[in-house]
């Protein structure tokens, strides 16, 4: 299969802390792919360094083989990558129909075009359609974190990067939002999973990656790596998982 | 009677004021951007509009059409040019740049207009009123009242219903998330503060129209701006109008009580909004 977002070497730093060393992963058409790792792994730094939030060589990221790393986050969504950023970053002040009409808005204005659409993203959360007029803080974590996948989904990706969309959510809630991930991939948006959650990540996803401090150090298909090569990866050394 | 005259009177001063505060609304209100030239510029396109007029003879339905599409330029290149290069979390740069563009835009002015105030000849427009029962209203002021009604009901329209609206209110609640769902909010806010500064194009004509204009003058702009936008609530763009309102009314009764005293009340009333209503009057939390 061939990848339709890739990184070559991926070198990204925080002024003089180098956060990321040479991290190469890709993602094929309709793929899931996680990544995990311990909190300052960089994880979110790839996510952001991918999506041009950090200052990063244009041949380190590639989509469909083209060079972007390094471009405008508004050129890298108009591209086809779309992104539910971690803590949400969902816009206050405004309710949830508009939150989303947002990104209808963006994705009209760049002509991007591809399957999803309001009616059916409520669908898909019954909730967005009965809480629409509400102003998104107003609602609860689970019922935001929708609203931010769906904005993201508007925006018509052909990846959807995803980071730690269960964090602090009730079981019940990851369970429901999980439930969506088939329907996303089965529009033939790639999806890469950033969790905490490794059983999470196993469970959803086709491939893995754990990361440690700014390298991969384990990669493979996720049924197939065991929970003491992913306890080796994690946490570096000869650890293992009890 | 001399009271309800002091309420209308107020509610006229008011529309005035509004002009000024829509565009502050827009930047300071939404976007969080202070700009401390706004009454410069106010007084900048006023000078402008009086030297068109007295040049090419204009009359001022003519500087209007002139100067409003000068404004929008000129507030392009200022988010382009300044604001764009200092926007962010931060209020203190924009404060600090566009401080510095006063005194410069302030001194410019003197340089090229002298410290005199002019004033644009309305051709007998300024001088007519209506009598109605007992009091009269001035033909001027109530044009002023209705662009600024009209002005504030677009922009609340736009800011609500258009796309640009939207994307606009999304950059301003989180630049970067804006910026993951497409936004460009560089264009974004170089749009809104080329409509901010247009609105003060209309500002300027009405405002040289009503009174006289000098370099200096501008200070007071900004002030009753901010004042009105605070009153009415961050964010709110009907709340800058009535805050305009509550202002000119406050100065209208202020000056019946005592001619000294007018600008004063107004500050007074503003400092009580500020002490019981810090979020203003439709201010959320």
């Amino acid at each position: 299969m061939t990848a339709v977002l890739s990184t070559h070497g991926l070198i990204a730093r925080y002024g003089d802390f180098q956060a990321l060393y040479g991290v190469d992963i890709d993602l094929a058409e309709g793929e899931a792919v996680a990544l995990i790792g311990a909190n300052g792994a960089g994880k979110s730094t790839f996510l952001r360094a991918v999506m041009g939030l950090l200052r990063v060589a244009p041949d380190m990221v590639r989509l469909k083989g083209q060079p972007i790393g390094g471009m405008a986050t508004d050129r890298m969504v108009q591209m086809g990558i779309s992104i539910v950023p971690e803590g949400r970053r969902l816009f206050t002040g405004m309710s949830v129909e508009d939150n989303l009409r947002v990104a209808v808005d963006q994705a009209q204005r760049m002509g991007r075009k591809g399957g999803w659409s309001l009616a059916r993203l409520q669908a898909l959360f019954p909730i967005l359609k009965d809480k629409a007029r509400t102003p998104v803080e107003s609602l609860s974590g689970g019922q935001q974190q929708m609203v931010a996948i769906g904005r993201a989904l508007l925006c018509q990706p052909s990846v959807l990067l995803c980071d730690e969309i269960s964090l602090g959510l009730a079981p019940k809630v990851i369970r429901e939002i999980y439930a969506a991930l088939p329907e996303i991939r089965a529009q033939g948006t790639a999806v890469m999973l950033v969790e905490q959650d490794v059983g999470l990540a196993q469970s959803a996803s086709d491939r893995l990656y754990c990361m440690l401090e700014g390298r991969v150090t384990l990669s493979g298909r996720s049924a197939e790596v065991t929970r003491d090569q992913i306890g080796a990866a994690y946490f570096g050394g000869s650890h293992a998982v009890v | 009677m001399q009271w309800f005259d002091a309420l209308v009177q107020g509610v006229l001063l008011g529309g005035m004021y509004a002009q000024y505060a829509l565009g502050m609304a827009l930047m300071f209100g939404v976007m969080r951007i202070v700009n401390v030239s706004h009454g410069d510029l106010v007084i900048l396109l006023s000078l402008i509009g009086i030297s068109l007029a007295s040049s090419f003879g204009f009359g001022p339905v003519t500087v209007m059409v002139a100067l409003v599409p000068l404004a929008v330029i000129l507030g392009w290149l200022l988010q382009k040019a300044i604001l764009n290069r200092v926007v962010g979390d931060d209020p203190l740069p924009s404060l600090i740049a566009t401080f510095g563009l006063s005194l410069a835009l302030q001194n410019l002015m003197l340089q090229i207009w002298s410290a005199n105030s002019r004033s644009l000849p309305g051709g007998g427009i300024e001088s007519k009123s209506i009598q109605i029962g007992g009091i009269y209203i001035g033909l001027l002021p109530v044009i002023v009242l209705a662009f600024a009604i009209g002005l504030t009901f677009a922009l609340d329209l736009m800011l609500k219903r258009s796309r640009f609206g939207r994307a606009l209110r999304a950059a301003a609640a989180d630049v970067e998330a804006a910026s993951m769902t497409g936004i460009n909010p560089r264009r974004v806010y170089a749009a809104a503060t080329a409509i901010a500064v247009g609105i003060l194009g209309f500002a300027a004509v009405f405002q040289s129209l009503r009174s006289t204009v000098a370099p200096a003058d501008g200070g007071a702009q900004l002030i009753y701006a901010f004042e009105a936008v605070i009153i009415g609530g961050m964010g709110s763009v009907w709340g800058a109008f009535i805050g305009s309102m509550v202002l000119g009314i406050s100065q209208a009764i202020g000056f019946r009580i005592d001619p000294g005293f007018g600008v004063l009340a107004g500050h007074l009333v503003f400092l009580l909004v500020l002490a019981t209503r810090p979020q203003g009057l439709f201010g959320k939390g």
